[in-house]
């Protein structure tokens, strides 16, 4: 193993080299550029046997993606924002076609107004497309997902696409250290894609075949199927994984919660800071944990019962807003996997960071002693924060 | 609705594939119909002007008549508007 400076997406781009990728298409949009502009660097310099497909816009790359898939080739391309928009069809088609792609996303905001930089607005949008979704928190996690998750996503038990979400510039764009896997531990643990069925002109099949009234229906309950069995499949790959690299991943990770009485959760790079936070409170003895969701879609609704059964109240953080809705996305499934716990811990619901707005330890903080307020008096003062807006 | 003969979830091939090349003559599109055309015996003269129009080859050639093919006849009821004798009645299905 050698530590390499990389950003996040030198780090994804560079894990996609070592999963022997067959196709790539993709279309390059601020902050996910850096991913597709070093792939096609490998793809130029002869590094790689991949087919790199240029294309017009984000809706062709990803059908290019799709036909490519449909042949039994391994295949990723990578995204943001108004380019998710733009596949926002194909998303499903991908899902419904049950084709195991494996997509970068670097999240960012969504027009208008016209905005760069990260938050979750773009893949929350596309929450009920069918791919499962994962959150790294730095490069080092995106690195390690990208690789797991062709393993995952390739699974007979899943055949679903998968998109590996990072952090707009915070992740994507910031360089860390990263340990990189040789080239032959990661073939020994990925190999060979072995699709259960290909296109094939010796053997003709149809894709996207017309389903109405009489069988749409079970082929959408399948893929329910699918998506629960992501959980048991990642948890094995995760358990394999850490055999090659030394490193524990799972469907969420927590800090302090054997005995937290207040709590946050969140998605990426802020689940860094909060845990910075938290160290520091706890050395003051106040009792805060933090819970980091790696896996979003499907949503770990035991893992995350099991995390919270004991915290009195719990800030849940969201980087995206669901106008109109009673809650923030991920609030609205913590508080739906909470429901059925004997005694529910109060929740404030935390909207943050959108723009790109920045998230400092000091509001972090903030937020964990109105939290432990909360844990104290049994009353939510303030059940939706907007964290950080001017009033 | 559900239907016992078209299989639950499980049976089906993931992802709606079809497996088997040129296997449209097993999907019948006759369920679409809302109104099923009905010949009069009597009245038809065979000059097969329904046979050309029919966009679904739905109308099968007899010796003195013309008979329809109600596994695939969608109902657009063309071959009744053309009719000359007017040997094609608009019946509404009984589902």
């Amino acid at each position: 193993m050698t530590i390499v400076g990389l950003t996040g997406d030198e780090a994804v781009a560079y894990a996609v080299k070592q999963s022997k990728v067959d196709i790539v298409a993709a279309y390059p949009i601020t902050p996910q550029t850096i991913m597709v502009e070093r792939f096609s660097k490998y793809v130029a310099d002869g590094e790689v046997q991949t087919g790199y497909v240029c294309v017009e816009s984000e809706h062709s790359a990803l059908s290019a993606c799709v036909g490519a898939s449909l042949t039994g080739a391994r295949v990723f391309t990578a995204t943001a924002s108004q380019g998710l928009a733009l596949m926002h069809e194909m998303l499903y088609i991908a899902s419904g076609l049950r084709c195991p792609i494996v997509m970068g996303v670097a999240n960012r905001a969504l027009s208008a107004p016209i905005n760069i930089h990260g938050d979750h607005s773009d893949m929350m949008g596309s929450r009920d497309s069918g791919w499962v979704q994962i959150y790294a928190e730095n490069a080092q996690e995106a690195y390690d997902w990208t690789i797991m998750a062709f393993k995952i996503a390739e699974d007979n038990d899943v055949q679903l696409p998968v998109s590996m979400n990072l952090d707009g510039f915070i992740i994507s764009h910031c360089m860390e250290g990263v340990d990189l896997l040789e080239d032959e531990a990661v073939n020994r643990f990925l190999q060979t894609r072995k699709p259960l069925f290909t296109i094939d002109p010796e053997k003709p099949i149809t894709v996207g075949a017309l389903c109405f009234t009489d069988y749409y229906f079970e082929f959408k309950r399948q893929q329910v199927e699918a998506m629960q069995n992501v959980s048991g499949v990642l948890d094995r790959v995760c358990k394999e994984y850490r055999g090659v690299s030394g490193r524990n991943y799972g469907a969420l990770e927590t800090f302090g919660m054997e005995d937290a009485e207040a709590a946050i959760i969140c998605l990426g790079s802020t689940a860094g800071t909060a845990r910075e936070v938290a160290r520091k409170l706890r050395a003051q003895g106040k009792k805060v944990g933090v819970v980091k969701l790696w896996l979003y879609r499907p949503f770990p609704i035991e893992e995350v019962s099991a995390a919270l059964k004991r915290v009195k109240a719990l800030a849940v953080f969201d980087k995206a807003i669901s106008f109109g809705a009673p809650y923030g996305a991920l609030c609205s499934d913590v508080v739906s996997a909470l429901h059925t716990l004997k005694e529910e811990p109060k929740i404030l619901n935390v909207v943050y960071g959108l723009g790109g707005r920045d998230i400092t330890p000091s509001d972090i903080e903030l937020v964990f002693n109105e939290a432990l307020d909360t844990a104290k008096l049994g009353i939510v003062k303030e059940k939706a924060m907007f964290l950080g807006v001017r009033e | 609705m559900t239907s016992d003969k078209k299989g639950g979830w499980k049976s089906l091939p993931m992802g709606a594939v079809v497996l088997d090349a040129g296997s449209s003559l097993k999907y019948k599109t006759g369920d679409w119909r809302a109104f099923q055309p009905v010949v009069d015996k009597e009245k038809c003269v065979n000059c097969l002007i329904c046979w050309i129009y029919c966009p679904d080859s739905a109308i099968i050639r007899r010796e003195k008549w013309i008979e329809i093919n109600y596994d695939y006849c969608k109902g657009c009821g063309i071959c009744a508007h053309e009719c000359p004798t007017k040997a094609i009645t608009m019946v509404e299905e009984q589902k």
